[in-house]
């Protein structure tokens, strides 16, 4: 059984039709990357999943259970993470209020799961009692993915990781994303960066103008000549 | 100025010289005006000068022209162009010395931390502090006591329930005053004094979980479909919401007495319990004394809701909402939360005073009111709640003070022209307000261990390299 299914979503923003018909299958233990241009509707897709939007049409099922009627936070406490755009950290509150803030709906002790991203993310823990506002980009990032790891997911959704970082921060994140998964976290993961999205995924959609126009492993997908064109900056020819 | 006078030369040298020829002698009064010492000189003396011509025995705020009739050369006029050749001074050693001033200002807030390291010693202050606002009121004039209990006590419960809205949630409300008059007009109806009679007759003692639960109730009701929308919404609808208090308070003369207010006095309160009787008469001290236990109930509940789960929800949703959201944290569920404490304090409030004072009507609740005691919780530091008491009773005491003792030939009818002038210098040189809230530590200790480092887009502000 698939992880999370999407099912003929349509989501709308006002008269704005921003996914006609989506439909994307996340099996457990995956790393499956959403690509597309700017307003293809990746965004939309993790905001819908995560309950930040509503679809207008059609279904979100998670573990098999329809979570697109949920409120944002009910999602989060089924095992749902959002990394959002722009990572999106507490500016004002430390390292690790920061992570604290992330396991908020959990209870008990969370210093293993405290510890655990901190083994991923070493440089978080030199920083922990420095405020968010104060880290690096690459730092917020990191932090941004840790903070949705402290909620325990079992699905992480990540919007853009590698925006407006610098290629070896890039790299960092992307092996890290990597141990992620091994660890057993499945990851549905909205790239612009097709290449290293698709060097580290194990399956690919292509979003075109809010629908799926091309759904395969992502191998195959890197060396689609259509592909190539439209992501990868190369001539058609 | 300057971009305009070089704009129209065509840049080239022959141009600029043959410029250069035909104005020698506006040279060094172009590069004055170019300066930006100067720039500001000149807008700090006309900043002031326009103060003192609207304010003051000779011109108001209700007529501001009027001022131009008396001589500008008196003696006023002089004071306050000092004042504002003072600012500049100060404006511009802050630029010179900005570094310097900050680590000062710093220091000063780290003051009472540095001195009192542990809780005890905190705790300690407290007490004393206590003790102090038990102890000196009884020695204070007839005059001072009333001034403490309807300007002071009063507005210190207000800028407490404002700063749970505004300074932990972050939300801003515009229409705060509407649910002291929602507790006011409650206090009135329970006791019997409005034109319709309620169907018991309460003393205004058991009248105050009514009111509460009144404004509560309409804090719920206001907030729960706003409270979706986006931040600035909410400061529109609030303002909407106070406006429509008022104006239904004024029409509604056959329920509320209108502007002139119910015919009836709002009885004192009293209490008669398990063999206590005791009934607050006409003296303010038992109602300063009843303030001031509510007060201390009120410090001791909000700071520990500051440090719970409901206050970390509050700060999240403060910093970034969306954040927040996908954290975890049922954001609509904090920001009504927050609203309708701050709406049941801002109604408890306006309950006290309306039996205090025995007397209620519409004109009151007017939207300056709200801003007033928006300013107040500015003044001392959004989301402190020392700054909340300390910035009400400083801000509530000083126009008092210059009602008695005129500095300027002041005029109360000014007060607000006054606050706004305080207000600006304040965001010049303590936009945090007067004592600000923890976060403001942590920079502080950023600074000092050096570890602020960061890209050039986020450079913190304390930081050092």
């Amino acid at each position: 059984m698939s992880l999370l299914q999407l099912v003929d979503l349509d989501v709308r923003y006002g008269a704005i039709q921003a996914l006609s018909a989506v439909s994307v299958e996340v099996q457990q233990g995956e790393i499956v990357a959403l690509l597309g241009a700017n307003g293809a509707g990746k965004t939309t897709t993790l905001r819908t999943i995560s309950g930040l939007a509503r679809p207008w049409k059609g279904s979100v099922l998670f573990a098999g259970q329809e979570i697109h009627r949920l409120p944002p936070h009910e999602v989060v406490g089924l095992g749902v993470g959002h990394v959002p755009e722009g990572r999106r950290i507490f500016p004002q509150m430390s390292v690790q209020e920061n992570l604290e803030m992330g396991a908020y709906r959990r209870r008990g002790n969370l210093s293993q799961d405290m510890e655990r991203v901190y083994a991923l993310f070493p440089v978080l823990k030199q920083r922990r009692r420095q405020d968010g506002g104060t880290l690096s980009g690459g730092e917020q990032q990191m932090l941004a993915i840790g903070r949705a790891l402290m909620s325990d997911p079992r699905l992480l959704l990540l919007d853009e990781p590698s925006m407006g970082l610098a290629p070896l921060v890039v790299e960092t994140i992307f092996s890290i994303i990597e141990q992620i998964r091994s660890s057993g976290t499945t990851i549905l993961l909205v790239e612009q960066n097709a290449v290293q999205a698709l060097q580290l995924a194990d399956r690919g959609y292509v979003l075109e103008n809010g629908r799926v126009v091309m759904a395969d492993q992502a191998g195959v997908l890197l060396n689609d000549q259509r592909v190539r064109a439209a992501y990868l900056g190369e001539g058609a020819a | 100025m300057g971009y305009l006078g070089t704009g129209t030369l065509t840049g080239t040298e022959p141009a600029r010289a043959g410029g250069g020829a035909e104005r020698p002698r506006l040279g060094w009064l172009r590069r004055l005006a170019a300066s930006d010492d100067a720039r500001r000189l000149g807008a700090c003396v006309a900043g002031f000068l326009l103060l003192a011509v609207m304010t003051g025995p000779e011109g108001s705020s209700l007529a501001p022209t009027s001022g131009f009739s008396g001589s500008l050369l008196h003696p006023r006029v002089f004071a306050f162009i000092g004042l504002g050749v003072g600012l500049w001074a100060l404006i511009t050693a802050k630029r010179r010395y900005g570094d310097r001033a900050r680590r000062l200002s710093e220091a000063i807030s780290a003051a009472p931390r540095r001195l009192l390291p542990n809780r005890l010693a905190r705790y300690g202050i407290y007490l004393v502090a206590l003790a102090f606002a038990i102890v000196y009121p009884m020695a204070l004039s007839q005059f001072w006591q009333n001034v403490l209990v309807d300007q002071i006590g009063v507005y210190v419960l207000l800028a407490l329930g404002l700063n749970v809205v505004v300074g932990y949630a972050g939300l801003l409300d515009l229409g705060y005053i509407a649910f002291y008059a929602i507790g006011a007009y409650s206090a009135a109806y329970w006791t019997g004094a409005l034109p319709v009679h309620p169907p018991i007759t309460l003393n205004p003692f058991w009248a105050i979980p009514l009111a509460i639960f009144a404004a509560m109730l309409a804090g719920v009701i206001l907030g729960a479909p706003t409270l979706r929308l986006r931040g600035d919404y909410l400061a529109i609808v609030t303002l909407g919401f106070g406006e429509i208090i008022q104006i239904v308070a004024t029409n509604l003369q056959s329920v509320t007495g209108g502007s002139s207010g119910p015919a009836s006095v709002i009885p004192h309160f009293s209490v008669n319990l398990l063999g206590v009787h005791y009934k607050w008469g006409l003296g303010d001290l038992p109602y300063y004394y009843l303030l001031l236990g509510f007060v201390v109930v009120i410090l001791v509940t909000f700071h520990a809701l500051e440090g719970s789960r409901v206050g970390r929800a509050w700060t999240a949703i403060r910093e970034d909402e969306v954040a927040a959201e996908s954290t975890g944290i049922n954001v609509l569920k904090y920001k009504v939360m927050a609203f309708s404490i701050g709406a049941s304090t801002s109604g408890f409030a306006g309950m006290l005073w309306a039996s205090q004072v025995g007397y209620i009507d519409s004109t009151l609740f007017t939207v300056q009111l709200s801003i007033l005691v928006l300013v107040l919780v500015i003044f001392g530091g959004m989301g402190s709640l020392p700054g909340a008491v300390v910035g009400a009773a400083v801000l509530q005491w000083f126009p008092w003070f210059l009602r008695v003792h005129p500095l300027f030939g002041f005029q109360p009818e000014d007060l607000f022209i006054y606050l706004g002038a305080l207000l600006v210098v304040m965001m010049i040189f303590r936009p945090e307000g007067l004592l600000p809230s923890r976060r403001r530590k942590r920079e502080i200790s950023l600074a000092e261990h050096g570890e602020g480092t960061a890209d050039a887009m986020t450079e913190p502000e304390g930081a050092e390299p």
